[in-house]
């Protein structure tokens, strides 16, 4: 499967009907808050103390909930607007932005308290049309010189996203440098292939403990995984064996069809309720 | 959802508009009160953060009058109450915001400001 940054601009690719999918799938909303709390962390906030932060590609609010929940107060920016419906309709706090990253904030200088971004970085790294503010090195520059400038000093911003290439890592570092952040990139469990997390912790100004944090060790998904395997194994045999066996939707309007042809009384109408899903019974 | 805490914050961002691109301009507006949280700790921590003409000016051209000219020097509570009313409570729900240096116009629909430019546009 390729990742969706390579089949559509965000603001197409996310459209109406994905928006929706993306924040209902529960296994997206499971590791947008495991990543938006694992950012708070690395963002190493004052505790007891309000701020007020950044959301880059909040998309439809998954990780604005939890800073919500953490109390934090929140502004949010995304490309895709129905992205954006679906966050109105989830009544998240923060206020939101229709934005374009890669076309810089317009923020005045030290706005926020600190800044994450949950899997978006990537999506700037394609380039849409030929002009030259639309490739790549233009759009990350312009992101992190204007995100640079709307951050308090000291403060954080805290970027997870998906790298495909090691060149694409160091592009965005050096842009980033560049722009006048220090810090660098922590990766959670970097031996495992499905919990490898990158994050681009970036610092702004200097003080005694703004440090790069170590990324996490270990095999994290090792122990989650097993637990589950026998059940998925069970409920997937049991769906498959039962599909076999129903008959679908397409098969009983072809039936009636022929029914109808063959000139049978009696045949019921169609209707939306015909051939529907039952709810699973215990 | 545009509160005046974050219009406070945000300035024209057209290539090569850098003078007298702040504050910008609502035209058209439809207000909405919704009520929030009062946290005297959060308002207090956003003072120095604020351009006081700025959101003074603005407060009162939605209809808001409840704040002094100029900022005082003494923070009592009906003051943090009034700022709190003014920051986080007035929602701009539809209308416009408009660059007094440029004229770029960003229009709000459904409380979400359109701040999407053209190409010519980007610095």
């Amino acid at each position: 499967m390729s990742r969706p940054e390579l089949i559509a601009p965000p603001e197409i690719y996310y459209g109406d009907i994905e928006a929706k999918k993306y924040t209902q799938n529960t296994r997206n909303q499971q590791i947008q808050a495991d990543m938006t709390y694992r950012a708070l962390e690395l963002l190493n906030l004052p505790p007891d103390q309000p701020a007020f932060l950044l959301d880059i590609g909040c998309g439809s609010g998954l990780s604005g909930e939890i800073l919500d929940e953490q109390g934090y107060m929140w502004t949010g920016v995304d490309v895709a607007p129905s992205m954006l419906e679906v966050a109105l309709e989830r009544e998240v706090e923060g206020d939101l932005f229709l934005q374009d990253i890669g076309q810089g904030f317009g923020f005045r200088p030290g706005s926020f308290d600190g800044a994450i971004s949950i899997s978006v970085l990537q999506w700037l790294l394609n380039a849409e049309t030929s002009h030259p503010t639309s490739s790549p090195p233009h759009r990350l520059t312009r992101f992190f010189t204007t995100l640079f400038s709307a951050l308090r000093n000291p403060s954080r911003a805290v970027l997870q996203f998906y790298p495909s290439s090691d060149d694409q890592i160091q592009l965005i570092t050096s842009i980033a440098q560049k722009a006048g952040f220090g810090g660098g990139l922590v990766v959670d469990y970097p031996n495992s292939k499905k919990a490898k997390k990158v994050f681009l912790c970036l610092l702004v100004g200097r003080t005694d403990n703004q440090q790069v944090p170590k990324g996490l060790e270990g095999d994290e998904e090792a122990t989650s995984k097993a637990q589950f395997e026998r059940r998925r194994d069970r409920e997937r045999s049991r769906s498959k064996s039962k599909k076999k066996s129903l008959k679908d939707k397409d098969w009983i309007l072809k039936k009636k069809e022929l029914y109808r042809k063959r000139g049978k009384e009696g045949v019921p109408k169609d209707s939306k309720f015909t051939g529907r899903k039952r709810r699973a019974v215990f | 959802m545009v509160r005046l805490i974050t219009h406070n914050l945000l300035a024209c961002h057209v290539k090569n508009c850098t003078v007298n691109n702040f504050p910008l301009e609502f035209k058209n507006v439809q207000l909405e009160i919704r009520e929030a949280e009062f946290n005297p700790d959060f308002i207090r921590g956003f003072l120095p953060k604020l351009e006081w003409k700025a959101l003074v000016d603005t407060a009162r051209q939605l209809g808001d009058t409840s704040l002094p000219t100029e900022q005082p020097e003494m923070i009592d509570d009906e003051f943090l109450q009034n700022l709190h009313h003014v920051l986080l409570e007035i929602h701009v729900e539809e209308g416009s915001m408009i660059c007094n240096n440029c004229k770029h116009e960003y229009p709000i629909s459904s409380g979400i400001p359109n701040m999407l430019l053209a190409e010519h546009e980007i610095a």
